[in-house]
This record gives structure tokens, sequence and C-alpha cells, in this order.
């Protein structure tokens, strides 16, 4: 696949992850999301883990009730290599390159290859804003050839993804107390007003007076306090929620 | 050559995080004369050395620090957002944009200055490629922007406060394949060599631990 291909491939497939995530309204909802991400990725499981919801783990798997059960009632995410490495690092992981040696790791890692996890795997920590924790992770069963390649093409819509199923739990959570982010700033408000009127990026950019490498940046972040999908998506919401006026 | 290390990982190396925080009082409070604190050891330190992020270190021969750079998510808590929005016009929180502070090069290492920022910057490039990101954030003193320009690799000022030796700035890089070569060039560090240290940090065939 050419490389543009490849780019358009992954990005409707970020489109369709934003567009269902968007429909999501209550917990159940993210289970149904997280279970459809299987089929979407073609991967075996996805989680969605957040680690101190209410000082309680948390999390949605799509693991067999077995294994999901076995694993909560022996805490193996207290021995879970997968889990406490989120804790202590924030860049994307293939689960490979993650320390297997201690006696209950090695042996948990046996039992979860034999409760169907897959042999690989990959994991997006988030950090919020309020020094929250969580963790996205997909695994599959694949050659170590696949699964790089895989991980490689996917790396940035995971990244970007893992975000917005963050806040989205997060929004479900708190439903109605609070948002994530309420607030833009001064120049986010001004990018998306006068997007929101019709103008070019150029013309917004020399209108604020800065470059569009800048404008982009103030775009994206917009974007994602917003958690919207794209930049009409990200004006429509900025409208709906009263933080600009068009 | 350079190292990859969360500060928790940093513990492994005594001799390279005892130079570093001493470098960084070095510049921070003695040369730029910033309202940093140090600790009893002589260490620089301030609440996102807390926070375990990642530091980009030059780490010279003899095992101590010739330059680093410290390295947290905007999702999160960091420095810009914390303290820096008014001057930044707002909050820049991305997953694709990650922060990067407190760039400091060791004292010591004379006519190598050059080539030792070129190289930390060139670790900011590649765990910017590496992890697909699109940009950089930070905060810097303007008396240090020649180092920047001097590189090929300005950033782009989106805000600035203060006067004299108060004034900071804030700044975007955007990540290239293009950036990484040029950087390589000005570090005379070649790119395989570049790509081997990063995998060692980052990948699966040796895991998390470097070589002492």
């Amino acid at each position: 696949m050419g490389e543009i291909t490849l780019r358009n491939f992954v990005q409707t497939k970020l489109q369709i992850f934003c567009d269902r995530l968007a429909s999501c309204n209550t917990f159940e909802d993210l289970h149904d999301f997280i279970e459809g991400l299987r089929g979407l990725f073609e991967v075996e499981h996805a989680v969605y883990h957040a680690a101190n919801r209410k000082g309680e783990p948390f999390a949605i798997v799509t693991y067999s009730n077995d294994w999901a059960n076995y694993y909560e009632k022996e805490k193996l995410y207290r021995v879970d290599p997968v889990v406490l490495n989120a804790f202590q690092r924030f860049h994307p992981y293939d689960w490979k390159s993650l320390s297997w040696d201690s006696k209950p790791a090695r042996l948990m890692l046996v039992d979860a290859i034999d409760g169907g996890v897959g042999n690989q795997g990959i994991s997006i920590p988030v950090r919020g804003p309020n020094g929250e924790l969580s963790l996205f992770s997909l695994s599959h069963t694949a050659s170590d050839e696949y699964w790089l390649r895989f991980c490689e093409d996917h790396m940035q819509m995971l990244l970007l993804g893992a975000h917005y199923l963050h806040q989205k739990a997060r929004s479900i959570e708190h439903q109605g107390v609070n948002r994530l982010y309420t607030t833009l700033s001064p120049r986010e408000v001004d990018a998306l007003t006068y997007l929101g009127t019709g103008r070019s990026r150029s013309q917004v950019a020399e209108h604020l007076n800065i470059s569009e490498h800048t404008l982009r940046v103030y775009i994206e972040s917009a974007r994602f306090k917003l958690g919207a999908l794209n930049t009409v998506n990200a004006v429509a919401r900025a409208v709906s929620n009263g933080l600009i006026n068009i | 050559m350079l190292c990859y290390l969360y500060a928790d990982e940093l513990n492994n190396y005594p001799k390279l995080q005892d130079s570093m925080f001493k470098d960084r009082a070095t510049q921070f409070g003695e040369r730029l004369r910033w309202d940093v604190s140090i600790d009893k050891n002589g260490y620089e330190k301030d609440e996102y050395d807390a926070l375990n992020p990642m530091y980009a270190i030059w780490r010279r021969a003899n095992g101590q620090h010739g330059g680093s750079m410290r390295i947290l998510p905007t999702t999160g808590m960091c420095m810009v957002n914390d303290h820096f929005s008014d001057v930044a016009g707002g909050t820049i929180c991305s997953p694709l944009i990650w922060e990067s502070t407190r760039f400091c090069l060791s004292p010591d290492v004379g006519n190598q200055a050059e080539r030792i920022s070129a190289a930390i910057m060139l670790a900011g490039c590649e765990v910017g490629l590496r992890f697909h990101l699109s940009h950089a954030v930070g905060v810097f003193d303007p008396r240090i922007t020649r180092i920047y320009s001097a590189l090929g690799w300005s950033p782009e000022i989106i805000g600035q406060s203060g006067s004299g030796r108060e004034k900071v700035q804030v700044g975007l890089w955007e990540f290239s394949q293009d950036i990484r070569i040029q950087l390589c060039q000005k570090s005379r560090i070649a790119p395989d060599l570049s790509s081997l240290w990063i995998n060692q940090a980052f990948s699966v065939e040796t895991g998390q631990e470097q070589s002492a």
C-alpha cells in the first residue's frame, strides 16, 4: 500500500473511531464501542484501563470472561507489567519491550496467552490534566514483523484515539458535573471564530499575525479540548457550548 | 552518546544524575539567574522532576552529563500550561505535542558546545519522530535562541513576556526527517547511530535497560 493510501486508510479508521465514540453516553455504550474496536483494527482484543478511578482499578475489556474474571480475582493488575509500566512511562510501548522477568509476570504471561490475550500488544498511556492516568491497549496473535508494521502505521491514530477515549470516559464518569477543559485560550477562540466565519486558514493566520504552522497548533489544541473530530466539528461544539460567538 | 532515561531509570546512573542536576544549578541558578531552587546536594530540581519525566541526555565518555532536556506530555501537568499559559496565550494541550524544558549544557564542554547542543536537539527530534508527534513546545530564555538558530531549528515564537533577564518566550518546534538529518550533520552523529541509540532505549530487542 502506498504511503498516501495508507494515510487515508488510517485517517478513515480514526474518523470511524471518533464517530462511534461521539455517540457513547454510558459505560455500556463504551463497552460496545471497545468491543467494536476489534473489528475496526482487526485485532483480537482492546482494553481501556483507568488506573485510579475512585481508588479502584477500572477496566473495560474484550477478553473472555474466564480470563477477565481470573485476572480480577487474582488481582493480576498488581503484577502485570503492562499496567505497572503505565504508572512510570508516558510513551506508547510494545509489550515485548517490557520486562517479564519476575516470576509472577512470567507466570501471568503464560496464563494470558493461554487465556486468549494474544502474543502481541501495544499500550498507550494517557496523562490527564488532573493528574489522572489511563491506559489503552490492543492485543493480537501475530508475527513480530506484522505487529511492528501495525504499530508503526497506527501509532499516531492510537495516540489520538487513546486520549479521545479517555476524555469520553471521564465525561461519562463526571456527567453534568464538569468538562475536562472548560475554556479555550484567547488565541483558540480567535482561530475558531474566524474559521467559523468562513475565512481560509491563510486568511486567519494573516489576520491574527501568526504563521499557518502556529494556527494549526491552536486548532489542534482547541479540537482536542473540545473532543472534536475535525475543525468544523470543533467550531460547532465551541458555538454550542457558548465558547465562541459567530 | 545520547541516552533517553526516565527519572527512575536515571537513578541507575548516579554519576550522570549527579552531574546533570549540578550542571542545571550552574546554568539556571548561576548563569541565567532564574528563580530556581537548589537543594542541599547542589541540585537544581523542581516539581516536574518529581513527575518522573523523560530526560534526553548527552552522556560524555567519562559518564558525566554533557547536556540535556526534560520531556513531559502536554495533556498532563507540565510547566508551559501550569505557569506560562499567559505567555503562550492559553494552554497548549495535544496528544501530539510534548513539552521540552530545562535545555541545559554542561559548563565543561568547551568547544563541543555547539555539537552537543545539536545532539540534544537531535534527541528531541528522535523522540518526536519515533512516537509520531507533531511538535514540541517549550519555555525558554531568549538568550539561548541563537543556539537554536545556529542549529537551523528555530522555534516559532508563540508568546513572550517580561523584559531583560526576566524575559521568557514560548515556542514550537515541528518534527521532521529533514530536521533530523540536519541535526545529525551538525552534531556529527551518523543517522544510523542515532537510530541505534533511541532503539536501545525504547525497542523490543533490548528493552528499557541501556548498557551502563
